[in-house]
């Protein structure tokens, strides 16, 4: 009885495989209704729809899913994640084959899209432990973040484990090249600590990008927050041998700074006054060796506004609500040649202790965060820059 | 007279859950009181234990013998998890994964799996601080997906979002408020579009929206407050019915019960809304009563809060007499444990469940005449959000883990 149930049961999951194998008809027009998902719920019916229809494929459907995430916009990449994640569940319920070898080929090719890598990584990696330590160490220069970050751990283990041994020089070794490829900055907090400590100084601003020379004018007036929205002289004109009226009365005039802090925030109160209900504004230049896409990185307790090349990249009124290493994300693109950065920094009139952060912190790097440096800065050996 | 009298029906039968679902941030009908029995001894009654992925301060909520809830994981806190469990076995039903669309950054106390998920009872709204919001049926498929700072750029808050949304028939009310974009949506729970969308007071906001009962179901109202005051409007339009306009808190939200509101608003300030068309009527005021972080709950004829010192008062919510205080402090064999509250507590048979931020809990009973500590658990584990009764069960949810206390 229970043998004839087996076989039943394995006809039924053969049935169910046969069926999943089966379909793969044409989901060409499935993913192209759910890509065009959009902003406020627009075609989320249809997305929907092709979602349920797109979750009953098989499990050789998943490598074009894969692909279909690249330039997928970020509420259509979840609907086809889940897409892949149920049929990828099904099969495994039903004890169908997964394409391992096509997934693979797609995690390998480093141009699709680093997340939907990552994905196909967790798919391999589910299906046999085996393939973490098969394929992690050959991730640490990966555009995949989370793909590299865990290719540093391995290399920062290693590195462990040979300074336990005494062999400090080949540790160094292991160390630095997981500098070179940590990108988040607990890794890296952590590998210039064991750097320090071997005598090996490590150069973060040029690790991360952070543009450390400035020219900075202030006080305009921001009483009650209201010179968020007056556009002052700087965002009409850039001529730094002028002079403003500024608030109350105080001469405006432009200032150079190069910031020395090796997270390179510029401490405007410091270099300026620590103005109250005051705006500065903040300059920096650019030289690329050519036209590219690159993410303008920004941290601030402050309201702000920034400006590539005399566009408005992205502007935000809140004050005082934390300051992070890439707390804001702008997607911006650099000519070839001279570029101008303008950021706007407004202080509002808070008297807390904590309230008095007049700063900014702003690095120029890839979209995995790997820096993108002016062509007049070297990137240092140690840290990967890609210029 | 007569409308009064069916309101009141009306609040009673809604305002004790008895052996149901708990579909949202403090139950189904949002004032986090069941008419459970559920057991007083947490050490003894532990059924099981889940391990949880990444990081998560959202409470659970239970929709028939699935606990759901939410957890963040990555360096930064942008792999969204919405995760179902048994509430028999403690079992993973499902886990299903999304990548978040919004921003992720919080203070480091919190995380981007901060808001409760709510529940209609067919479908499930996952929301997490980064505005991004899932809607899954019960089996974990995904039916919609909004990311709401994509779709307005500039709601977030670079401490983080708390407020969780809530089921109010065929519409879910979310609330987004900060210093620089500030909105609420009412959104069709079936399509995920938005039925309305109001502007919203430019300010930071932690509070969640309250569903207020009226003499019928098509009568129930959302309540939103803000440091501008309170709003009650019709969920399925986002019409205004009334306004009190005395600055509340941005951290607690208010409690109901039978038709009358606390609010965190110059201490405590209890507004009687049954007969709203003129507005609210304030009917008394405490300075006393302030809660702090968690929201306060009113159990019958009483009214309870936790100060910023750790101290629950309890007042008569009649006319907000005082009646007694009690330090929530917790000797434990190596420190004394208190002081700091974050989780909403629930109630459930005369007992309040309370959880510090350490992971102590601590039932006190309330049926006395004053409050009394029935019995504590450390959970050695922070707790920061509220947690579920449902089935004569209490679910608590610690920064890595799944309890299910109880049955």
């Amino acid at each position: 009885m229970f043998k004839r149930f087996g076989v039943l049961l394995g006809l039924a999951a053969g049935v169910a495989g046969g069926m999943l194998e089966a379909r793969g008809a044409d989901t060409a027009p499935l993913i192209e209704a759910i890509r065009a998902v959009d902003s406020e719920g627009k075609g989320a019916q249809a997305a929907a729809q092709a979602f349920q229809k797109l979750s009953q494929e098989g499990p050789a459907s998943i490598p074009g899913l894969l692909k279909s995430l690249d330039g997928a916009n970020p509420l259509a990449s979840n609907y086809l994640r889940n897409a892949i994640e149920n049929i990828v569940a099904k099969t495994r319920k039903a004890k169908g084959t997964l394409p391992l070898a096509e997934i693979e080929a797609f995690l390998k090719d480093t141009k699709h899209e680093p997340r939907a890598r990552r994905l196909a990584f967790e798919i391999l990696v589910a299906s046999d432990k085996a393939n973490y330590d098969r394929l992690v160490p050959g991730m640490l220069n990966d555009p995949s973040t989370e793909l590299r970050r865990d290719a540093v751990i391995l290399v920062m283990e290693q590195g462990n484990a040979l300074f336990d041994e005494d062999k400090k020089d080949e540790a160094k070794a292991k160390y630095r090249a997981a500098m070179a490829a940590a990108r988040d900055d607990d890794q890296v907090k952590t590998l210039k600590k064991y750097l320090d400590e071997l005598g090996e100084k490590v150069d973060l601003p040029t690790h991360f990008g952070f543009l450390m020379t400035w020219k900075l004018i202030a006080p305009f007036d921001n009483t009650a927050g209201k010179g968020f929205a007056v556009a002052y002289p700087p965002e009409k004109e850039l001529d730094f041998s002028k002079e403003y009226e500024g608030k109350e009365g105080v001469k405006a005039s432009w200032v150079g700074t190069t910031t020395e802090d090796e997270y390179g925030i510029v401490d405007l109160a410091k270099v300026l006054t620590p103005f109250k209900g005051a705006v500065a504004y903040a300059v920096a230049e650019f030289d690329s060796d050519a036209e590219k896409a690159v993410d303008l990185r920004l941290g601030t307790p402050n309201s702000w506004k920034v400006w590539l090349n005399g566009k408005l990249l992205f502007a935000r009124e809140e004050y005082h609500r934390g300051m992070n290493l890439d707390q804001y994300r702008m997607r911006g693109t650099l000519k070839k040649g001279k570029n101008t950065i303008l950021v706007k920094v407004c202080q509002n009139e808070q008297t807390e202790e904590w309230a008095q952060r007049w700063q900014i912190q702003l690095r120029v790097c890839d979209a995995t965060g790997t820096a993108v440096l002016s062509a007049d800065r070297k990137a240092a050996a140690s840290t990967g820059g890609s210029d | 007279m007569k409308t009064l009298r069916l309101f009141c029906l009306a609040a009673l039968l809604l305002s004790t859950q008895m052996g149901a679902d708990w579909t949202q941030f403090r139950g189904t009908d949002t004032t986090g009181v069941s008419a459970d029995k559920v057991p007083t001894r947490i050490a003894e009654s532990i059924a099981w234990t889940a391990d949880l992925p990444g990081r998560g301060l959202s409470g659970p909520i239970v929709v028939g013998d699935q606990v759901i809830l939410t957890a963040s994981s990555g360096f930064n806190q942008d792999r969204l998890h919405v995760l179902s469990f048994s509430a028999k076995t403690g079992e993973l039903n499902w886990e299903r994964q999304f990548w978040a669309t919004g921003r992720t950054m919080c203070h480091p106390k919190m995380c981007n799996a901060t808001p409760t998920s709510a529940s209609d009872g067919q479908r499930i709204f996952a929301f997490f601080s980064s505005n991004d919001l899932a809607c899954l049926d019960l089996e974990g498929n995904l039916l919609w997906f909004r990311g709401l700072t994509h779709d307005y750029p500039n709601a977030s808050n670079s401490l983080g979002m708390s407020s969780s949304p809530v089921v109010v028939g065929d519409t879910l009310v979310v609330q987004v408020e900060n210093d620089s974009q500030s909105l609420a949506v009412g959104l069709d729970t079936a399509t995920g579009e938005n039925r309305w969308k109001l502007d919203r007071p430019i300010a930071a906001n932690w509070t969640s929206p309250l569903v207020l009962p009226g003499s019928k179901p098509s009568d129930t109202l959302v309540v939103l407050q803000s440091s501008k005051g309170l709003v009650a409007l019709e969920p399925k339009t986002g019409k205004e019915k009334w306004k009190y306009t005395e600055s509340c808190s941005t951290i607690p939200s208010a409690a109901v019960s039978n038709g009358v509101l606390f609010v965190p608003s110059k201490g405590l300030t209890a507004l009687d809304v049954r007969a709203a068309g003129e507005g609210p009527v304030s009917v008394w005021n405490s300075g006393k009563m302030g809660p702090s972080t968690p929201s306060p709950i009113a159990i019958a004829d009483k009214v309870y809060a936790v100060g910023g010192a750790g101290v629950l008062s309890a007042a008569d919510a009649k006319d907000g007499k005082a009646l007694w205080q009690l330090r929530l402090q917790v000797k434990l064999e190596d420190r004394t444990s208190g002081g700091q509250f974050s989780a909403t507590p629930v109630a459930a048979d005369g007992h309040i469940y309370l959880f510090n931020e350490e992971g102590v809990g601590l039932v006190i009973n309330t049926s006395g005449e004053k409050g009394e500590v029935v019995s504590t658990h450390d959970f050695k584990e922070q707790i920061l959000g509220s947690p579920a009764i449902a089935n004569g069960a209490l679910f608590v949810r610690s920064d890595r883990h799944l309890w299910k206390i109880g049955k």
